[in-house]
This record gives structure tokens, C-alpha cells and sequence, in this order.
């Protein structure tokens, strides 16, 4: 059980770092290093929802940056018409992005492979467009969300800390609620799904009522990021939604290891914060990045999970 | 009257362009089952090319000659270096590298031709306008671009179904082990193919290039509308391509042309003014939608077992 160990080593000193990152932020005086670890907790917490539909459920969303924007718009807009308490804005939030989980979803599971690929960017780029065509709400350039969530005292959005530990709270619930799922009956059911539809449709389970319910609780986290998003950058505009964004999620779940709890998590933290290094070093980062991802895909299975475990078998 | 006239050749014009682009995506991905999104960087790397070239050389049609040759060749060094190892591979790990690609050529480009985008001029005798119908002139170039993506079109066409080249091609679509089993170079064969494709974004990208600026990013938006096309014919069907590359550009093109006016039938001047744009753009991925839920494998499915 060596290999368990090694993994689970990497993960528990992942985790910790995060508690206690607002402590050494605090000593060393590096608020940068808050800020930009907040922006990797609330990505980290998106790409654990894509990898809910995408390495449990077999469903392979492109267009998972959408609900980023949903939740950011939902937060942005009502903060626009003066509704700024949280107890409104996130459960807005959370039902705007589940709204349009089960209608994209509803089309979508019709098709497979490629085409589901296809299909969910599709719907992703016609949700960037309208709110590109949002003129109110600052259509192409975006919208300035000058007033942070309220949630009357109870935690202060304003505060980097305070803020940094809620965003760390909700990763941790939605990692929570996705292991309780996928060790249920009904993630079993969806999990059966994507080895072989078509044995589970025999045995008689409505295949894609599960796959549908998974699509849409995987839409609402992301939707829950999303919001968070707009919070931490006082900022929404449609470049969230744009496929290249979707993107960067699938390639965070690839990298961490797709299909294990804590893997896109871990993808999340490497992805940006090889950004960050490479961007520090070089203006010209993408140039190492993007063969850096090739090299990934062509000798790295399982990402930085399976890097780990075979690394634990010796 | 000469408003739709011409809205209708823009849009052909459009549609065709967007075929050669989808021409080459769906041969990859019918033959060789790989999903390319660094397509479009083959696209903006033509237009590059052809930029530079012209510039260099003092002629269009020399600078064209050789951005073709140009994108042919960078083709088939990126198959033989890195795409060759990810066939049979899933399909999320293509798009993972091929992704990494387009930060790569993206980057690239800002590196070696600067973030500011280049021009590339025409000639003087492919500025004047052309008479076509009475009273009715379009610009020469686009006309140009009409006849050489139609060539190209039937020389493709009559390339795959009356060549032997053609047959192995198709052969290889449907039954890839069967063809290598006969003893034909698979490998060679599926180098050529995507050589072909690159040659044909790159084609599409230098035939752009006087249109719109050359710049990063180029490739990204018309990628999206080619696999939207591509999905929309089927995968790996030509045919299929063809009517939905016209399909798309028509709509595409008319939709932005004509929707303003007619939203502000309906809607008062401001909000028409804001919602066309959001709406002409979406058009497209609606009628995506719309056929993928009617018609799940696309209008002309391939031929597959």
C-alpha cells in the first residue's frame, strides 16, 4: 500500500498549505500571495465540478466556463439593481446556473462523444455572445461589481482573509459533497454509465436522468465559483465565458488526474501557479506552456495523480 | 436590391473560405480520428506567411505561392513530430495537446512578428471593382476568392473520388486496419492528409489575410466556426462540409447584414442596435444546437461500419 501513501502524503501537505497559507501571508508580510491563491481556491473548486461530469460521469463538457459566468453575472447584475445582500445573490447564482444546466443538458445528452464535445461549447459561446450583447450590463467590456457580496456580518467579503477562507470552505464542502455523491447509489449508477451505457440501460436504469442530475449539480458548484469569481475580482465580463477558459479547466482536470477527488485540485494549483512562475520569468510563458501540455498528454497518464502513484510503486 | 446581391456574395464568399478550413479539419478527423484545435493556427500561421512573403518578395500571388508552401510544409513537420503520437489516443488528450499548440504558435507569432498585427496589401488589379450584373459591381478579390475556393473545392472532390490516392483515402476513413493490413504505407498516407489540411487552412488564412488584419488569435474564432461546421455536415464527410460551410457563412454573413434592420421592426433603435450583434453571432451555434438534437451524428453522416 505504498503507493496509497504517496499520493495521500502530496495531497494532505497540499491541503495544509492552503489552511495555512493566510499565516504566512500575514507573517511574511506577501498579500499578493493571498490574492492569488484565492483566484486558485475558486478555480480549483470549477475544475472539481467539471471533473464531477467529466471523470465520474464520462461527460466531456467544453463549455464549463459558462456557468463561471452565470455565477458572476447573477452576483454582478443584482449588484447593479442594488440588491446587494449574498443570501440573494448566490442562491440567484446557484439557481441561474442550474436553470441552464437543465436546459443545455437536456439537448446535449442526446448526442455523444465528439458531438457532446461540441455541442456544450457550442451552447457555452452562444451564452459568451449574450452577454457580450448585454448593453446594461456593460455588454463586451464587462461589468464593474463595485459593492462585495453582503452577507450581513457574518463574513466579510472585503476582508482577504475572511474572504480567502470562505472560498476555501466552499472547495472544501463541494469536494465533500462530491465524494459523499460518487460513493452513493446513485454516483455508482453514473459512474456505471460511463463504463458502458448501454449494460446499464439493460439492467434499467434511466440513463439519462442520472447523467442529467449529475450535469446539473456539476453546473451549480461551477455556478457557486463563478460567483465567487466576481466577488474576488470586482469584475465580470464575457472573456470568463470564452472557450479558451473552458479550456483551461479541462486542462487543470487532465493535469491533477481526472476521476480522482483531490486531482483537479491539485491540477488547479500547478496549472496557475506555472503560470504565474512562467509569466514572471519570461513574458513569452505560453511558448514553454503549451509544449509543457503536449509533453503532459504524450507521457504523462493520469496526470499528476497517476505521476504520484506510480511513483509510490517505485 | 444591390445591398442583397451583394450580401449573398459575401456570404458565399465567406462560406467558401470556412469550407477550406473544415475540408481539411474533417479529412483529419474522419481518417485519422483526431481532433485538431491547433487547425487554426495553421490558418493564422498562412496568413502570416503569406504576409511576410509578400512584403519580402514584392508580389501577391509569389507571396501566396509560398505561404502555401510554407503552411504544407510546417504541416507535415508538426504530424511527424508530435500529432503522429497521439493517434488512437482518447479524444480529450488531443485536445489537451493541440490546445497547448495554439498557446504555442500563438506565442510564437507575438515573438517573432511582434503583438501588433501586419497588413497585407493587394495588388491594383485586384481592387477594382467588377461588374456582374447591370448596374451591379463587387470587388474583384472577393470574386477571386469565390472562383479559387470553388477550384479548389472540385479539385478536391474530384481528387478523393476519381484518384488513387483519393480511394486509399476513403478507404482509410472507413476501415483504417483493413488498408494498413493491404499493405498500404498507413503512416505515409496520414502525413499526406494532414499536409493537405494545413495547406488548405493555410489557403484559407492567406485568402483572408487582405480582408482582415493579420493578427494572434486569428484562428481561434473561425476554428470554432468550422467544427461547428464540420459537426453540422458530420464528421468525415466532404459533401457534408461543403453544404454546411455555405450554410453557415450564408446565415453568418445575411444575419449580420439584415438582422439589425429587422430587430428594428420589432424593437425600439437602441436596444435592436445592441442585441443584433449578440444576436447575428448566436444564429450559428443555435442552428448548431438545433440539428445535433434533430440529427445527433450531423446532416450526412460518414460512412462508418
Amino acid at each position: 500500500m505504498k503507493a496509497f501513501t504517496v499520493s495521500k502524503a502530496a495531497t494532505a501537505l497540499m491541503l495544509a498549505g492552503l489552511v495555512l497559507l493566510p499565516l504566512y501571508s500575514q507573517l511574511s508580510g506577501n498579500v499578493f500571495i493571498l490574492t492569488l491563491f484565492t483566484r486558485i481556491v475558486i478555480l480549483a473548486l470549477a475544475a472539481a465540478s467539471l471533473n464531477l461530469i467529466m471523470g465520474f460521469g464520462g461527460m466531456m463538457s467544453f463549455g464549463h466556463a459558462a456557468y463561471l459566468g452565470i455565477g458572476g453575472y447573477a452576483v454582478g447584475m443584482l449588484a447593479q439593481e442594488g440588491v446587494g445582500s449574498g443570501w440573494i445573490q448566490f442562491p440567484v447564482a446557484l439557481a441561474a446556473s442550474a436553470t441552464y444546466a437543465l436546459v443545455i443538458g437536456a439537448l446535449s445528452l442526446r448526442t455523444r462523444g465528439v458531438y457532446f464535445i461540441m455541442i456544450t461549447l457550442a451552447f457555452a459561446q452562444m451564452a459568451y455572445y449574450v452577454a457580450s450583447g448585454l448593453a446594461r450590463y456593460g455588454g463586451d467590456d464587462g461589468l464593474t461589481v463595485y459593492k462585495r457580496s453582503d452577507f450581513s456580518g457574518l463574513v466579510n467579503l472585503g476582508n482577504r482573509t475572511q474572504f480567502y477562507y470562505l472560498c476555501l470552505a466552499c472547495l472544501f464542502a463541494v469536494l465533500i459533497l462530491i465524494w459523499r455523491i460518487v460513493n452513493s447509489r446513485f454516483g455508482l449508477v453514473v459512474q456505471g454509465l460511463r463504463s458502458n451505457e448501454q449494460r446499464m440501460q439493460a439492467i434499467g436504469f434511466p440513463a439519462k436522468r442520472y447523467q442529467l442530475v449529475c450535469f446539473v449539480i456539476s453546473g451549480m458548484m461551477c455556478g457557486l465559483a463563478g460567483a465567487l469569481l466576481a466577488n474576488n475580482t470586482d469584475f465580470i465580463s464575457p472573456a470568463v465565458m470564452y472557450w479558451t477558459r473552458s479550456g483551461d479547466l479541462m486542462v487543470m482536470v487532465i493535469l491533477g488526474g481526472m476521476g480522482t477527488l483531490f486531482g483537479p485540485v491539485m491540477g488547479a494549483v500547478v496549472f496557475l501557479l506555472l503560470e504565474e512562475f512562467l509569466s514572471q520569468i519570461t513574458e513569452y510563458w505560453a511558448l514553454i506552456m503549451g509544449p509543457l501540455l503536449l509533453l503532459i498528454v504524450l507521457f504523462g497518464r493520469g496526470g499528476i495523480m497517476g505521476a504520484l502513484g506510480r511513483a509510490g510503486r517505485g | 436590391m444591390l445591398l442583397v446581391v451583394e450580401q449573398f456574395l459575401n456570404g458565399l464568399q465567406f462560406g467558401l473560405l470556412l469550407f477550406l478550413l473544415a475540408a481539411g479539419l474533417t479529412l483529419v478527423f474522419g481518417i485519422m480520428d483526431l481532433v485538431n484545435l491547433a487547425h487554426g493556427s495553421l490558418y493564422m500561421m498562412g496568413a502570416y506567411f503569406a504576409a511576410t512573403f509578400a512584403a519580402w518578395t514584392g508580389s501577391f500571388l509569389l507571396g501566396a505561392l509560398m505561404a502555401l508552401g510554407a503552411t504544407l510544409v510546417l504541416g507535415i513537420v508538426l504530424e511527424m513530430t508530435a500529432l503522429r503520437h497521439l493517434y488512437g489516443r482518447d479524444h480529450l488528450d488531443h485536445v489537451l495537446a493541440t490546445f497547448g499548440l495554439i498557446l504555442f504558435f500563438n506565442e510564437a507569432v507575438r515573438l517573432i512578428w511582434g503583438p501588433a498585427g501586419l497588413a497585407l496589401p493587394l495588388p491594383a488589379w485586384l481592387t477594382v471593382p467588377v461588374p456582374i450584373l447591370p448596374g451591379i459591381h463587387y470587388p474583384a478579390y472577393r470574386l477571386a476568392i469565390i472562383v479559387v475556393a470553388l477550384l479548389v473545392a472540385l479539385l478536391l472532390y474530384l481528387g478523393v473520388m476519381r484518384t488513387r490516392i483519393g480511394m486509399l483515402i476513403r478507404a482509410g476513413a472507413s476501415n483504417r486496419e483493413m488498408i494498413g493490413a493491404l499493405g498500404i504505407n498507413i503512416k505515409l498516407l496520414y502525413t499526406l492528409v494532414f499536409g493537405l489540411g494545413a495547406a488548405l487552412a493555410g489557403l484559407a488564412g492567406l485568402m483572408q489575410a487582405p480582408i482582415l488584419t493579420v493578427q494572434i488569435g486569428m484562428g481561434e474564432n473561425i476554428l470554432i466556426l468550422a467544427f461547428v461546421i464540420i459537426v453540422i455536415g458530420g464528421i468525415g464527410s466532404i459533401r457534408g462540409a461543403f453544404l454546411a460551410a455555405i450554410f453557415v457563412g450564408m446565415i453568418d454573413t445575411l444575419g449580420r447584414a439584415f438582422l439589425p434592420n429587422l430587430l428594428r421592426q420589432v424593437l425600439s433603435g437602441a436596444a435592436a442596435s445592441t442585441a443584433a450583434p449578440a444576436l447575428s453571432s448566436m444564429l450559428i451555434y443555435l442552428l448548431m444546437a438545433i440539428v445535433l438534437v434533430v440529427r445527433p451524428e450531423g446532416l450526412f453522416p460518414a460512412n462508418r461500419r
